[in-house]
């Protein structure tokens, strides 16, 4: 039982991690129609400017806050210098150039601190936080954290002006622009929310999976389905996908301990949870093509 | 009376197809201006080429000031609000928020609180559908929403797109008696574009007739009214 709640545990720690970036890809799909493929390596690049911030002397949350910062930033340049002259270019042009991204970033993290697997601390203390037994303090305080990004998230698109803002230039881009939204802006500024989600998330997962340019690659691909799975278009539905993928892969790996345990049979184990959580996003897009939670976007022609 | 929007050697294009050749009108402060035409004649591009929203060449002054070539949403900032056609609404927002995202750049509470109310006034059934998603309303609602969403951008010129189209009767006339009002109430000048030519000359003083591109008539609603070739092309009779 102590173990099946550990699962559980460790399960929504990833999917909190799974839920950010898939939030981060959904920002910037809901206003673009383009996934970005460099999202992760963009997460991972921000994981290291905290790394330095750290090593320079920073207390670890002084890094988070300015590596946040610091990320924001780095989406809104990014979109204005690179995606805004691609404005009107093929949706091909716009793939290349992410991948483009995805390896600029990777190869740049990698020149200038190696790819040497760093270290990476964990904030919470060890003694005082977290269940014993159930949930360590470290995955706690990923929850806690990721939960609390959520709900800012969620009261700045709900309650604030700019928010809605954003909502409305995401939703219909013409019209917005007909009540003086400032579209191009919006757009800036949704990638660099997107970034700053992605820090969080880097930042937090690097405990776990330590320091490197090739840490985000397998979240990206975890984010991926969660997105596809909670509905591409939905935020909502994208951060619930996070946590589905997270806690399900724990448990068919689990489920496969079990029954190995069991019957000396061996099924399943922890080394196919990435084909789990693909073997997961395929069934549900055949049944459900618009994901648990999306909707099916009629369009007339 | 001073012109409030004044377009000469206006041409627009979409890609390579030019779709107006010299169109050139003048709108009275205060009036509200009607352009008339067949399917095609151009007169939602005049609308779309006035934001913006097309390629352009010619002259558009507001105000004396030439806003051709300026962003949609500078030209909105100048405070010409245009109701596209096709009840441009966001429909996933709700009616309140539809409403507040035309003063999202204004920080003064009270003053936006006492424009959604000014608004209100106008159409009351928004007020009791306040919460709903914009997409679940009817269609003659949707209408009235888009233009009291113009409303709240305070304007000195509303450009409508057909507020008429595929509208019941009398919702029609309820939104053309409340586009009246507003006109005289709130000096809101108007420029209106529409298929039933009829209605729009009741409520318009001036009009101007599209065919392909370019303006062939106009004068005072009363004149073209009378035409022989607009009542025998637009009005039917």
């Amino acid at each position: 039982m102590e173990q099946f709640l550990q699962q559980i545990a460790s399960g929504l720690a990833n999917g909190a991690i799974y839920a950010c970036v898939a939030l981060a890809l959904v920002m910037i799909y809901v206003s673009t129609d383009h996934i970005n493929f460099a999202q992760g390596e963009m997460a991972m690049f921000s994981t290291y400017l905290s790394w330095q911030l750290m090593t320079w002397g920073l207390s670890f949350w002084a890094a988070f806050i300015l590596a946040v910062a610091l990320s924001f930033v780095m989406g809104v340049v990014i979109e204005r210098l690179i995606l805004r002259p691609l404005h009107s270019a093929p949706v091909l042009s716009i793939i290349v150039v992410f991948i483009g991204l995805l390896a600029i970033f990777n190869s740049v993290a990698g020149a200038i601190w190696s790819y040497l697997i760093k270290e990476y601390p964990s904030p919470f203390p060890k003694s005082s936080f977290g269940i014993a037994g159930v949930i360590g303090p470290h995955q706690l305080g990923v929850v806690l954290v990721t939960l609390i990004v959520l709900g800012l998230l969620f009261v700045f698109f709900r309650y604030t002006p700019l928010g809605l803002a954003m909502r409305a230039a995401a939703q219909n881009p013409q019209m917005a622009r007909l009540v003086g939204v400032r579209v191009d802006w919006m757009l800036a500024l949704g990638w660099g929310l997107a970034s700053s989600i992605g820090a969080v998330a880097g930042i937090m997962v690097a405990h776990i999976v330590y320091l490197d340019p090739n840490m985000m690659a397998g979240i990206l691909l975890y984010a991926f389905a969660s997105a596809l799975v909670g509905g591409i278009s939905n935020p909502a539905g994208a951060v619930a996908g996070g946590f589905i993928v997270g806690v399900l892969e724990n448990m068919v790996a689990y489920a496969g301990n079990q029954i190995e345990k069991a019957t000396g049979i061996y099924i399943i184990g922890n080394g196919e949870k990435l084909t789990v959580a693909l073997i997961i996003v395929i069934f549900v897009l055949t049944v459900r093509p618009a994901g648990l939670f999306g909707r099916v976007v009629v369009k007339r022609v | 009376m001073a012109a409030l929007l004044e377009v000469s050697g206006l041409k627009a294009f979409y890609g390579q197809t030019q779709s107006l050749y010299d169109v050139g009108f003048d709108i009275p402060t205060g009036g509200i201006t009607t352009l008339l035409g067949a399917n095609g004649a151009g007169k939602t591009t005049t609308l779309r080429a006035i934001c913006n929203m097309v390629r352009t060449d010619g002259t558009i002054r507001f105000d004396g000031k030439n806003i051709r070539g300026m962003a949609t949403e500078e030209i909105v900032r100048q405070r010409i609000a245009h109701v596209p056609e096709g009840r441009g609404t966001f429909t996933t927002l709700t009616v309140d928020e539809n409403l507040r995202i035309a003063a999202y750049t204004r920080r003064d509470k009270q003053g936006v609180k006492d424009e959604l109310d000014r608004v209100f006034a106008y159409f009351p059934r928004l007020k009791e559908r306040i919460q709903q998603q914009a997409g679940t309303l009817s269609g003659g609602e949707q209408q009235m929403l888009a233009i009291a969403r113009a409303l709240m951008l305070k304007p000195r010129l509303m450009l409508l797109d057909e507020p008429s189209f595929g509208l019941a009767p009398l919702i029609v006339q309820e939104i053309f008696r409340i586009l009246r009002r507003i006109n005289e109430e709130e000096k809101v000048s108007i420029l209106l574009v529409e298929q039933n030519a009829a209605l729009a000359l009741d409520l318009a003083t001036h009009a101007y007739v599209l065919e392909t591109g370019k303006v062939v008539m106009s004068g005072p609603s009363d004149v073209v009214k009378n035409d022989e070739n607009v009542r025998k092309s637009y009005l039917g009779y």
